[in-house]
């Protein structure tokens, strides 16, 4: 593995039961990097970032984070890698029983035996960082969406990862707070000098910001480059993904029998 | 028909090994948890506290009930002192941790298992995971430790509560001499036979209730009906628990010798 | 809520809670009366237990001296073995009485302690050698019949 690579996917495979999910998948993340895993729907996006996190074990291939082999790792070794990354996730996940605050500080007071007005110093100037240093007593039933997942941002870096990972950090957000949090995820990553890893299937915003794209399609990948190829590529998937066309190779329709067939037919449902 | 049953009866044994190993990991991570002891005591706030009204209510009516019929039954035959006896024995070997038990159930049992249901839908539990934060050490154990604590303590409050409405009833209403009321009761109710053997069964109803609880809430399908769904099955695989474990453990500690 | 008010709640609940299990140990139960901190083991054989049964009281003058402890069968003799603990405060003579009595016509059965005059008192562990069964109502009854039958016959 090369030392400029902080995360290095190799040939991977996963299945949930007998459903494959991920096929031979390969990637490699680049050191101080934002790079970005797209993908309609379902197409085992976030089931990728849990095998790099490894809450998830593949059924084959390997996944490489800083040079560890995440599906070897015992567990007391992983929870020492987890406490180097960050994860923001598609709802924010915030705990619902605490203040933004105390979820801010949550890894701090667990991970940590920093004196508790060091601790606030420290909560203060993440939120201050997402903005949000004003809302630091706020439940989070009182906050947005679009803060919410600010301070989910927040307590991801809160114990400044190496590695940040977001589950489809735009889902669901007006345009205003889809742009701040663009910004943010761009801004924290060379701030901190961390890695990111977005998978998203918001491909304007991602093109703004990433350093490096993959498709994935059906459990492969199926096409990457830096954002200008990917505007120049002339694949017939990245066409359709950019310029969100309904139909092409990713069809419209579920598949099914043809329409006439299911319409003109004897009526009567065929059970098996 | 004969594969789907085969293939429920896979399913359930399926289901079974995970919840035992789930109770293993638990007790494993429970040590973990007992060094942050104020999560626990939390836990007893939400379970015991916040239980005690529904409970202490509940036992003074039962007693009140108890000390009624009785009294209807025994004065037939003469011995109305009796009801002391009666009374207490019904409520410390049986009523007292039974019926705490199942009120404690739909009252704390409930309760945890929405919460943590809640907590896995909407990703809090992974969250804490991808925290290297143990979900089981710091969600789970607590709320389980919280239970099997509470309801000896509930169970007892209840016999008590009883015993006194029994006592208002029988000696303050219906006019059982006080004196006959007591002395026979104590002379009857054995300490390590009968008081012990009650607070023995409410630990047992609380390591299930609360177990049932936090594993239905851990193994909850993330979604509103999933977690609408584990709630009812705590509460109706509870119930269903007590009162098996109720007849196992009777015919075990109260079987003549 | 502050940690505060909630740890004086709990404290409020699990001070109750064990104020209700001293309640039915001390008031409810007989834990300060029945039970006997110090008590010595002294076993008696019997023809005939009737129906006594393990925890029954053991009485002497009519107060609850000890508790049966244990009944078996001994194969060699065809006899009951009943042992009890009694109360260390109370000491027995050697030549002491067992019996199995019963509390009133039908209640239940008790070992009653009969006291002798001997000088020497009984050890820990020691066997009471008088004894007497218990009154079995069929044979008493089968008895009475047999008696008046011969008495019938006599005259």
């Amino acid at each position: 593995m090369s030392d400029d690579n902080l995360v290095e996917i190799k040939d991977l495979d996963f299945a949930y039961d007998d459903r494959p999910i991920l096929k031979g998948i390969s990637m490699e993340i680049p050191r101080g990097k934002v790079v970005a895993i797209m993908g309609g729907s379902g197409c085992g996006k976030t089931t990728l970032l849990r095998l790099i996190g490894g809450q998830l074990k593949p059924s084959r291939g390997d996944v490489l984070v800083d040079g560890l082999s995440v599906p070897r790792l015992r567990d007391d070794e992983l929870y020492a890698l987890r406490r180097r990354m960050g994860m923001l996730f598609q709802f924010g996940a915030l705990f619902t029983d605490i203040s933004v605050f105390d979820n801010v500080a949550y890894q701090m007071r667990e991970h940590t035996n920093l004196p508790e007005d060091l601790i606030r110093d420290m909560v203060l100037l993440k939120l201050n960082a997402v903005g949000l240093r004003g809302a630091h007593q706020l439940m989070p039933a009182e906050l947005s969406g679009g803060m919410a997942r600010r301070v989910a941002l927040a307590r991801a870096i809160s114990l400044d990862p190496m590695l940040i990972m977001y589950d489809e950090p735009f889902a669901g957000l007006d345009p205003i707070s889809l742009g701040v949090i663009g910004q943010l995820i761009r801004k924290l990553n060379d701030a901190l000098g961390a890695t990111s890893i977005m998978v998203t299937h918001d491909i304007q915003e991602s093109l703004q910001i990433v350093d490096y794209i993959y498709f994935m399609s059906d459990g492969k990948v199926v096409a990457m480059g830096t954002p200008d190829e990917i505007r120049a590529s002339q694949h017939p998937f990245v066409h359709q993904f950019v310029f969100a066309q309904a139909d092409g190779p990713v069809p419209f329709h579920y598949p099914a029998k043809p329409l006439a067939a299911e319409l003109l037919g004897n009526g009567v449902h065929e059970r098996s | 028909m004969i594969a789907s049953l085969g293939h429920r009866v896979n399913e359930a044994l399926q289901r079974l090994g995970f919840a035992a190993r789930f109770f293993v990991m638990l007790l494993l991570w429970s040590g973990q948890s007992f060094r942050r002891m104020h999560l626990t005591i939390r836990e007893l706030y939400f379970s015991g506290f916040q239980s005690l009204l529904i409970i202490v209510v509940s036992g003074l009516f039962i007693g009140m009930v108890l000390g009624m019929q009785g009294y209807e039954t025994l004065q037939r035959y003469g011995s109305a002192e009796a009801l002391g006896v009666l009374v207490a024995l019904s409520l410390v070997r049986e009523l007292g941790p039974v019926v705490a038990a199942l009120l404690f159930a739909s009252r704390a049992g409930s309760s945890i298992t929405a919460e943590i249901g809640l907590m896995k839908a909407t990703e809090q539990l992974t969250a804490m995971d991808m925290m290297a934060v143990n979900p089981i050490a710091r969600v789970v154990a607590p709320r389980f430790w919280g239970g099997v604590i509470s309801m000896p303590l509930l169970a007892a409050l209840f016999s008590t509560a009883g015993v006194f409405g029994g006592y208002l009833i029988g000696v303050v209403f219906i006019g059982v001499d006080e004196g006959a009321f007591w002395s026979q009761m104590q002379a009857s109710v054995d300490f390590r036979y009968d008081v012990w053997s009650g607070i023995v069964k409410s630990f047992v109803f609380g390591v299930a209730v609360s177990l049932i609880a936090v594993f239905e809430g851990y193994d909850a399908v993330p979604t509103a009906e999933g977690v609408s769904s584990s709630i009812k099955s705590t509460v109706v695989q509870s119930a269903l628990a007590i009162l098996a474990l109720d007849f196992v453990l009777t015919s075990f500690m109260f079987r003549e010798a | 809520m502050s940690r505060k008010l909630l740890d004086l709640w709990v404290g409020i609940f699990v001070a109750l809670g064990l104020a209700g299990m001293l309640f039915l140990a001390l008031k409810v139960g007989n834990l300060s009366a029945g039970n006997f901190a110090e008590t010595y083991p002294l076993t008696a054989k019997f023809a005939n237990i009737g129906g006594l049964k393990v925890r029954a009281p053991v009485k002497s003058a009519g107060v609850v001296v000890g508790r049966v402890v244990d009944i078996r069968f001994d194969p060699k003799e065809y006899e009951a073995v009943v042992s009890f603990s009694i109360d260390q405060r109370y000491q027995f003579p050697k030549d002491t009485f067992a019996l199995i009595l019963t509390a009133g016509l039908l209640g239940e059965q008790y070992v009653g302690l009969d006291p002798g005059g001997d000088e020497t008192m009984l050890k820990a562990n020691d066997v009471i050698a008088k004894t007497q069964s218990a009154v079995v109502l069929e044979s008493l009854i089968s008895q009475f019949m047999f008696n008046k039958a011969s008495e019938g016959q006599s005259e």
